[in-house]
C-alpha cells in the first residue's frame, strides 16, 4: 500500500496526513470538513498526484440526485435511433451512460473519486447512497446488469456544513475537520504557491491578516485564498511593507462585505488612539 | 479491548455508535494506531466523532479516561530500547497468569516504577521485569490480565497532551454562535407536506420522457404531488426591560427567523415580560400597533408552531395578579399565567427559549416566574445547542 505525503503545491499537516492513510487502510470515505479556503477540494487533488492514481470529481448542486451519480438511461436517444433505423436498438445497455460513481465504479485502476460540496444537494441525497458507498455496486434494472468496484475507489468527500449530514451517513465515514492553518503552516502554503516572495512582505502581511481573523467584528474572515491573492497584488502594487499594517492596501481583497471593511477601519481608528486592535 | 471506553464515551453524551467502534477495533488490530497513545488519540477521534462541535467534549473525556494511565514518570530512553523488538510468546496457562496478573491500576503503577528503579538490562518472555512476549505486568507484546503496555515508538508529544490544549473549545454547540449558526439551525424546521395528500398536479418532467419513449413516442403525461414545507411558525419576542442585554443576540435570531424563507407562514408577535389580551406587532410594544390575544387564538390554526423568546423573569404579580401588569395604565383582567396557559392549550407545540444560561435560571433574579412558565412550556437555553433542541422537540410527533 503506497502511503499519502503530501504533494509539491499542497501542504498537508500532520494530523490530516494521518487520517487520510487511515481512511485508505480502513477503505471507508473521508469526509472533509472545514472552513471556506481551506483547501478541502485540492486535497483530493493532492492524494491523486502523490499516490499517482486517476481523480474522479463528483461536483454536487443543489439540484443532483444521487441517481444522476449511477447512470443514466436515455430513453430519448433510443426513440429516436428506433424511429430512424438506428443500428442495436433492441440492445439497452448502449443507453445507459455511467455517472460519476459508476464510472470509478468501472474504472479498472483504482481511482481517487471526489464528491464535492455534498451538503448542497438535498438533505437526504446523502442517505441514497449508502448502500452504493457500502458495497461499492448497484444494480440497473433496465439491463438486469449489476455494476461492482472492480478496484475500490478511494473516495474523498467535502462538506461546508450548510446542512447536517444524517447520521447513519455519517457512521460509515471517517471524519476530519480541517482547522485554519496557523501562522507557521501558512508560511509553508505561501512559499508553495510563491517560491520568491520577500520575507519581510509576507510577515507584515501575515500579521495583518491575522488581526484581521481575530476581530470578533468581522463576519466573514478572509482565508488562505483570499491571502494568496491578497499578497498577489501586494507584491504587483510594489507596497512598502511597513506600510501594510497602517494602511492596509487592496482591503478589498480580503473583505467582501463592506460591513467587514467599515468594522476594520473602526478597529484601526482605536489604534490611532492608543489601543492594540 | 477498551470496551470500558466505550461506554464511558456514551456514558458522557459522545454518541458512538457499535459499527464505529468496530472499526476503530479493526484499525486498532491492522495496527493503524502504530501502539501509540496518540495515534489512538487521532484515529479514534476520526472514527468515532463526527463533528467538529463534538472534538472538545471528545477530547475532555479522553483526557479524564487516559489521565489515570499516564501519570507514569518518563520511561527512560535505555529500557525503551530493550523494549523495541519484540520476543515471540512461549506457551502459558492462562488461568494461572489471570490469578497472578490481576491488580488494580494504582497497584501496577507503583509496581512499575519499582521495576523503573531495579531494572538494569533486557528481559523478555519473563513473568516479573518489564520485556516483551512474557506474561508480567509490564512491556508489550505478551500476555497478562492486567497490565501497563510499555514500548513502541517514542513519540514527540503524548496523545493526552494533545487532547489537553483542547484545540476545539470554540466549537463546541453550547457556545453562542452568531446568526448564521442559527439560520442553520431554522433549517431543521421542516415538516414537509407527504406523497400521500394533495393534488397530483406537478408534472414529472424526467419520468413523461422516459415513459413516453418507452411508449414508442406516444406522449404519457406523469404527475407527482408537489413537496413543500408545510410548517406555519409564530414567534414572540419579549422586548425591552431586562431583555435589553440580550437585544443583539435577539436581534440575530430575529434576522435569523426572518430570512429562513422556507416557512409557509411566519407571524411575529411582541410582547412585555408576559402577554395578557394584547398581542403588539410592533418591538415598541405601544398601544396603537397591537391585536387581541384572543384574535390570535381564534383565528390562528392550532398546528402554529410558537416559540417565545424571553427571559422569563418578572416580578411574580406580573404573572399571577389581576392587574398586575407593569405598565399601570394597561389594567389586565386575567393573570398571565391564565393567558400563557390559554394560548398554550390552543397551540400545542410552543417552546420558549431563554437568554440566561440554565445553571441561573434557580438563582437568577426571575427564578420564581422562571420556574412558573417553566412547569408550562419547555423552556431551553438560547445557544445553538438549545436551540437545536428546542426546534426538535417542536416538530417531533409527540
Amino acid at each position: 500500500m503506497k502511503e499519502f505525503k503530501g504533494s509539491s503545491k499542497y501542504v498537508v499537516s500532520e494530523d490530516l496526513l494521518r487520517i487520510v492513510n487511515i481512511a485508505i487502510a480502513l477503505e471507508k470515505p473521508l469526509l472533509i470538513k472545514g472552513e471556506p479556503g481551506t483547501g478541502k477540494t485540492m486535497l483530493a487533488d493532492a492524494i491523486a498526484e502523490a499516490l499517482g492514481k486517476k481523480l474522479i470529481i463528483w461536483n454536487i448542486k443543489s439540484t443532483t440526485k444521487a441517481q444522476d451519480g449511477l447512470y443514466v438511461y436515455d430513453t430519448v436517444q433510443r426513440l429516436y435511433d428506433s424511429q430512424f433505423g438506428g443500428e442495436g436498438v433492441d440492445d439497452i445497455k448502449k443507453y445507459i451512460k455511467l455517472g460519476k460513481l459508476g464510472e470509478a465504479f468501472a474504472d479498472d485502476e483504482q481511482v481517487i473519486l471526489l464528491i464535492d460540496e455534498i451538503d448542497k444537494a438535498d438533505l437526504e441525497f446523502p442517505n441514497d447512497l449508502l448502500w452504493e458507498l457500502d458495497k461499492m455496486e448497484f444494480y440497473i434494472p433496465e439491463t438486469k446488469q449489476t455494476i461492482a468496484a472492480k478496484k475500490r475507489p478511494i473516495v474523498i468527500i467535502t462538506s461546508n456544513a450548510e446542512k447536517e449530514l444524517p447520521d447513519a451517513f455519517l457512521r460509515r465515514c471517517i471524519f476530519h475537520y480541517i482547522a485554519f492553518p496557523n501562522q507557521d503552516m501558512m508560511t509553508d502554503i505561501v512559499h508553495a504557491h510563491y517560491d520568491n516572495i520577500e520575507d519581510h512582505l509576507l510577515q507584515r502581511a501575515m500579521e495583518a491578516f491575522y488581526q484581521i481573523r481575530d476581530l470578533p467584528t468581522v463576519a466573514k474572515k478572509p482565508s488562505t485564498s483570499e491571502l494568496l491573492d491578497w499578497l498577489q497584488a501586494l507584491r504587483l502594487g510594489g507596497v512598502d511593507p511597513e506600510k501594510i499594517e497602517k494602511e492596509l492596501p487592496y482591503a478589498g481583497i480580503l473583505l467582501k462585505k463592506t460591513e467587514d471593511l467599515t468594522a476594520v477601519k473602526n478597529a484601526k481608528n482605536r489604534v490611532k488612539n492608543g489601543y492594540r486592535w | 479491548m477498551f470496551t470500558d471506553l466505550f461506554y464511558f464515551m456514551r456514558a458522557k453524551g459522545l454518541k458512538v455508535s457499535m459499527n464505529e467502534w468496530l472499526s476503530l477495533m479493526e484499525a486498532l488490530e491492522r495496527g493503524l494506531c502504530r501502539n501509540s497513545l496518540l495515534e489512538f488519540y487521532y484515529v479514534s477521534r476520526a472514527i468515532l466523532i463526527k463533528t467538529e462541535a463534538d472534538f472538545d467534549k471528545f477530547d475532555e473525556v479522553f483526557l479524564e479516561y487516559f489521565d489515570r494511565i499516564q501519570h507514569i514518570e518518563d520511561i527512560p530512553q535505555e529500557l525503551m530500547d530493550w523494549l523495541h523488538d519484540p520476543k515471540n510468546m512461549k506457551k502459558y496457562d492462562k488461568d494461572e497468569v489471570d490469578a497472578r496478573t490481576t491488580y488494580d491500576l494504582e497497584k501496577l503503577r507503583q509496581m512499575l516504577e519499582e521495576r523503573l528503579q531495579e531494572q538494569h538490562e533486557r528481559h523478555d518472555g519473563g513473568q516479573y521485569w518489564v520485556g516483551t512476549g512474557g506474561t508480567s505486568t509490564m512491556g508489550h507484546s505478551g500476555y497478562a490480565a492486567t497490565g501497563i503496555r510499555v514500548g513502541g515508538k517514542g513519540q514527540h508529544r503524548h496523545a493526552l497532551q494533545v487532547a489537553g490544549e483542547r484545540d476545539f473549545r470554540d466549537f463546541r454547540e453550547d457556545n453562542v454562535l452568531d446568526q448564521r449558526s442559527f439560520q442553520l439551525a431554522f433549517r431543521r424546521l421542516r415538516q414537509m407536506t407527504t406523497r400521500q395528500d394533495g393534488p397530483m398536479d406537478v408534472l414529472n418532467l424526467d419520468r413523461t420522457i422516459n415513459e413516453t419513449c418507452n411508449n414508442a413516442g406516444y406522449l404519457q403525461l406523469e404527475f407527482d404531488r408537489p413537496r413543500t414545507n408545510d410548517i406555519k411558525v409564530m414567534v414572540l419576542f419579549d422586548s425591552g426591560g431586562s431583555m435589553t442585554p440580550y437585544a443583539r443576540l435577539c436581534s440575530q435570531l430575529f434576522q435569523a427567523v426572518n430570512r429562513a424563507n422556507n416557512f409557509k407562514d411566519l407571524k411575529i408577535f411582541y410582547f412585555h415580560n408576559c402577554w395578557y389580551s394584547e398581542l403588539y406587532t410592533g418591538p415598541r410594544c405601544i398601544y396603537g400597533e397591537s391585536v387581541q390575544t384572543q384574535w390570535v387564538i381564534n383565528n390562528l390554526s392550532r398546528d402554529y408552531k410558537v416559540i417565545v423568546v424571553g427571559d422569563a423573569s418578572m416580578a411574580p404579580s406580573e404573572l399571577t395578579w389581576v392587574g398586575g401588569s407593569s405598565y399601570y395604565n394597561r389594567y389586565n383582567a386575567e393573570t398571565g399565567l391564565t393567558w400563557l396557559n390559554r394560548f398554550h392549550s390552543r397551540f400545542e407545540k410552543m417552546v420558549w427559549f431563554n437568554p440566561i444560561p440554565e445553571a441561573m435560571w434557580e438563582y437568577d433574579y426571575g427564578y420564581q416566574t422562571i420556574e412558573m412558565i417553566r412547569n408550562t412550556v419547555d423552556m431551553y437555553q438560547l445557544t445553538v445547542e438549545g436551540l437545536g433542541r428546542g426546534l426538535k422537540k417542536l416538530v417531533s410527533a409527540r
